[in-house]
This record gives structure tokens, C-alpha cells and sequence, in this order.
């Protein structure tokens, strides 16, 4: 699928009819194809080059790009930043906000400063606690929780307005998502708490890691209940795992990550454990594609981003198309002029 | 205490209906607050409120409470703050993310919730951020002074 009225990178579209944001992302999520977005580890260092080396490798695999914010409560570069580096060159990065490390007064100007930038997606989070992270003696803030973050938001864009009632001259138009994980407890209550995020402000959803289809489903099927199914686009949080070992470590180290014994088990017997990882990555995007109300994947690699083309290659999820890079129609001209 | 709030989880039933009652009660008496000065009544209307929500909800005086629609389950006990309902982080056992020696408050409100006429509904509603100026001031007097201000309004000339 392509754009015909693209102007040059980083310059923003025109808004179509229906839709909050002049960014790409929006467009695909409403065009209706499966979407495919990733994220980008911001990088322990101050150089612009190791965003775009980074982001380069998911070239024309993904529509768009998350950018996270202090993930794991470790610190690295921030996610406004990376997101203003990646919206030069026309990337359609989600700039990720999490309520640990601001309060009220400094999203709110991240928020306007986003937009400002070219961010046209923005994802609330809570975040995980600082317990988790490299600086666990770092005061947690949680000033916002995610829910009140996206109200906030759609106020700023919706109401012009700041959460304190001053008016805002031009809104940021921003598509805001959250996060979800229907994989942890209170299971039988997840679904309610999306249709809170929904009514909050949430446009769409990113899940957390899901290795268990049948916790997914059920989830789902409350999400039906709910009535939610055509008010949200909903991403699916997949990713592979390298070995049996490193599911073990995510299952203890990261927050919220469950993974049934049942695969540890077949990464463990498996010869070539990390192929074994990326194989059940594919298969599991494969069947999550076939559930109803999935809108697209969400494929987190954290330390193998590399993967993400291949995966997302084997899994057929694109159905021929290309999205947009900034080489894709540089390549395209050339090979028409030649 | 962690154990006492355990059990005004599982009692958020008659706990809620006592609570009810004597908010009511509460906003009966708000003329006899109004004269005697809600600024006077702040200071022993706080410690009281300190003593016995500290005792049965280890209360974190955020001065709005908002217990009737958390199923009695104190949210400012998480150690994220969240009002709105639980993170992702809560672990398999339903333990705290960042304390795995607790609870997760939210597991605890929907607990309760279920154990209320509505409270299920009630968790479905939006909290605003807090106000974090109201913090260490009796929530009791500010719900008087909502619940009457209107009506006060129109009785001034």
C-alpha cells in the first residue's frame, strides 16, 4: 500500500477525513491491513546514528516504531528524543510515556513538544516500578496513572486545553494508545480495565508479551462482551525468545511476562534454541492473526531486532506490501529511471 | 496494618453500608459545621479521620477518598499510586509488582467490589489525578463541603 500525496520526510500529511493525526501509522491502522509495529531500544549513548542504525534494520518490515521510555525503569536516551530523530527522516515512530519518572507538568509539555516534533502516536503507560531497574534508589513519581494520562491527553488535543483548565492555542494531533496485559491477574478483569483505557482516550492497544493463546482468547472474548471490538485497533505484543534460559530470566526479571512451561520446555529441547524461539514467534503471530478484533502485531526483540525481518518475513503478515522507509521510494525511482 | 486491611476488604460490604451512613449523617451536620468554622474542625477532624482509616485501610490521607469505589481497598497503597485499576506488573500469585510480599491493591478492590451492590460498576468510573495539595486534610469535611456547597450557595443573598 502507498500514499500517493506524501511530501518529503518529516513533513506532516494532510489530515483525511476521520482521522485525529496527520501520521502514517493512522492511516494504515484505518486503511484496515495488518498492521506491524516494533520497538526501538534507545540507546545508552548521546549519538543521533545509533537511533538510525537501529531503526535501519526494521526498515520496510514495520509501520511503525516504538520508541520506549526508561523500559524496565533503565535509563536511556529519552523517547521524546528519539522519536524527534526518527520523525527527520519521516520514520512514524509511538513515542512512549510512562508516569514513573514525570509528573503532570512535564508530559504535559512532552506531549505538546512531541507534536510539535512530528509525533503523531503516543502510547500511556504506567511503567514498571523503579524496583526493576539499574536505578532502583530513584524516587518513583506516578503522579498520572496511565488512565488519567490519556484523558489528559485528549483533553490537550480534543478540549485544547491543559489539565489545569489554561487554554492551548493549537492542539497536538496525536493518536493516543495504551498498553494492556491480559496475561497477569486479575484475568477475568482485564477486558474492564481496557474499556476504561477506551473510554479514557485509548485509540489503540499494544499488549504485553503474549506466549499463551488460550489466556488471549478469553481475553478477547471479554473485550466483545464489552462491545469494544470495532472502537479500538488492537495490537497483539509478541516476541522471540532466544533460549530457555532467557525465558527464565524474563520470567523472573521482567514485570508481567508470562510464559507457559510449555514453551521453556520446547525451547529447551529444541537444537538450535534461539531458531526454535523465532519459529514459535511465527507460528504464534500466525494464529493470533486468525483471532477477531487483531488489528496487528506488536514485535518486541529486545537485544535481537535483527530477528524482526525475518519473522516477520516467514510469518506472511505483510501480504506482499512494503511499509514505507526512507529508502523505499528513493529505490523505487531509481529502478523506474534505470 | 497489612492484616486489618485484609479483613475491611473482605467485611466492604457492611463496611461500605457503615461508611455510607455516616457520610449521610456527616452532611446532615454541615450547618453545625458551618458555624462552628471548617477551618477550626480541620486539624481534629484529620487526626480522627488519620486514626481510624490508618487503623482499618492503612489510609495514606490523600484527602479524596475514593475507598466506595475501589471495594474498600485503599489505591494509595499501591505502590504506584494507581486509581484507575491495577498495571501489568501484578504476578502470577497476585502479588505486588514492587512489594512481593503484598497483595495487589486492585486484586483486593475488585475483591471487595464484588462483595458491594454495584461495586463492580463503580471501579468502571474515571478517577482524575490526584490533588495533591488536599493531602493530609480530612476527605470527610471536603465531601460535607461538595455534597452542601451548591445548596449553600443558593441560600446566600
Amino acid at each position: 500500500m502507498k500514499f500517493e500525496d506524501e511530501p518529503v520526510p518529516g513533513y506532516p500529511l494532510p489530515i483525511l477525513p476521520g482521522h485525529v493525526s496527520p501520521g502514517r501509522f493512522e492511516r494504515v491502522l484505518r486503511a484496515g491491513v495488518f498492521a506491524v509495529t516494533t520497538e526501538l531500544a534507545p540507546p545508552d549513548s548521546a549519538d543521533p546514528q545509533d537511533v538510525y542504525a537501529r531503526a535501519r534494520v526494521l526498515d520496510g518490515y514495520v509501520d511503525a516504531i516504538n520508541a520506549t521510555d526508561g523500559s524496565g525503569a533503565n535509563c536511556h536516551m529519552s523517547s521524546l528524543a528519539v522519536c524527534a530523530l526518527l520523525t527527520r527522516v519521516g520514520y512514524a515512530p509511538v513515542m512512549q510515556i510512562s508516569c514513573r519518572d514525570r509528573n503532570r507538568i512535564a508530559i504535559q509539555g512532552d506531549i505538546l513538544g512531541g507534536a510539535a516534533m512530528g509525533v503523531c502516536n503516543m502510547l500511556c503507560l504506567t511503567g514498571d516500578g523503579v524496583q526493576a531497574g539499574d536505578h532502583p534508589q530513584a524516587k518513583p513519581v506516578f503522579d498520572l496513572d496511565s488512565v488519567s494520562l490519556l484523558e489528559i491527553g485528549r483533553m490537550l488535543r480534543d478540549e485544547h486545553r491543559f489539565q489545569s483548565g489554561r487554554k492551548i492555542s493549537f492542539s497536538p494531533r496525536v493518536l493516543f494508545g495504551a498498553g494492556e496485559n491480559p496475561m497477569v491477574p486479575p484475568l477475568e478483569h482485564r477486558a474492564l480495565r481496557l474499556a476504561k483505557k477506551v473510554a479514557a482516550g485509548a485509540q489503540f492497544i499494544q499488549t504485553q508479551y503474549v506466549y499463551d493463546l488460550q489466556r488471549l482468547r478469553s481475553f478477547m472474548r471479554g473485550v466483545e462482551d464489552l462491545g469494544l471490538l470495532d472502537r479500538l485497533f488492537l495490537l497483539v505484543g509478541v516476541g522471540p525468545i532466544k533460549s530457555a534460559r532467557g525465558a527464565e530470566w524474563m520470567r523472573r526479571q521482567v514485570p508481567g511476562v508470562h510464559i507457559p512451561d510449555t514453551v521453556v520446555e520446547r525451547l529447551a529441547g529444541a537444537q538450535d534454541q534461539a531458531r526454535e524461539g523465532r519459529n514459535i514467534c511465527v507460528e504464534l503471530i500466525q494464529e493470533i492473526r486468525a483471532i477477531r478484533g487483531v488489528h496487528g502485531v506488536h514485535v518486541m526483540a529486545y537485544r535481537q531486532e535483527e530477528a524482526v525481518a525475518e519473522i516477520i518475513t516467514r510469518s506472511g503478515v505483510l501480504e506482499g506490501r512494503t511499509p514505507w522507509h526512507p529508502a523505499r521510494d528513493q529505490n523505487s525511482a531509481d529502478r523506474k529511471a534505470s | 496494618m497489612y492484616r486489618v486491611r485484609l479483613w475491611s476488604v473482605g467485611h466492604a460490604r457492611g463496611l461500605n453500608r457503615l461508611y455510607t451512613g455516616f457520610e449521610r449523617l456527616l452532611v446532615r451536620l454541615a450547618p453545625l459545621f458551618r458555624t462552628i468554622g471548617y477551618q477550626r474542625l480541620e486539624r481534629p477532624f484529620a487526626a480522627v479521620e488519620r486514626g481510624v482509616k490508618g487503623l482499618l485501610f492503612d489510609c495514606k490521607m490523600c484527602g479524596q477518598c475514593v475507598l466506595g469505589s475501589t471495594g474498600m481497598s485503599c489505591p494509595m497503597n499501591c505502590p504506584k499510586n494507581l486509581r484507575n485499576g491495577p498495571c501489568g506488573g501484578v504476578r502470577a500469585d497476585g502479588a505486588c509488582e514492587v512489594n512481593a510480599n503484598m497483595r495487589c491493591v486492585w486484586l483486593l478492590a475488585f475483591a471487595g467490589a464484588e462483595r458491594m451492590p454495584g461495586g463492580i460498576d463503580k471501579i468502571r468510573a474515571i478517577q482524575a489525578p490526584v490533588d495533591r495539595r488536599l493531602e493530609g486534610h480530612s476527605s470527610w469535611l471536603q465531601v460535607v463541603r461538595e455534597r452542601t456547597a451548591p445548596a449553600s450557595t443558593r441560600a446566600a443573598p
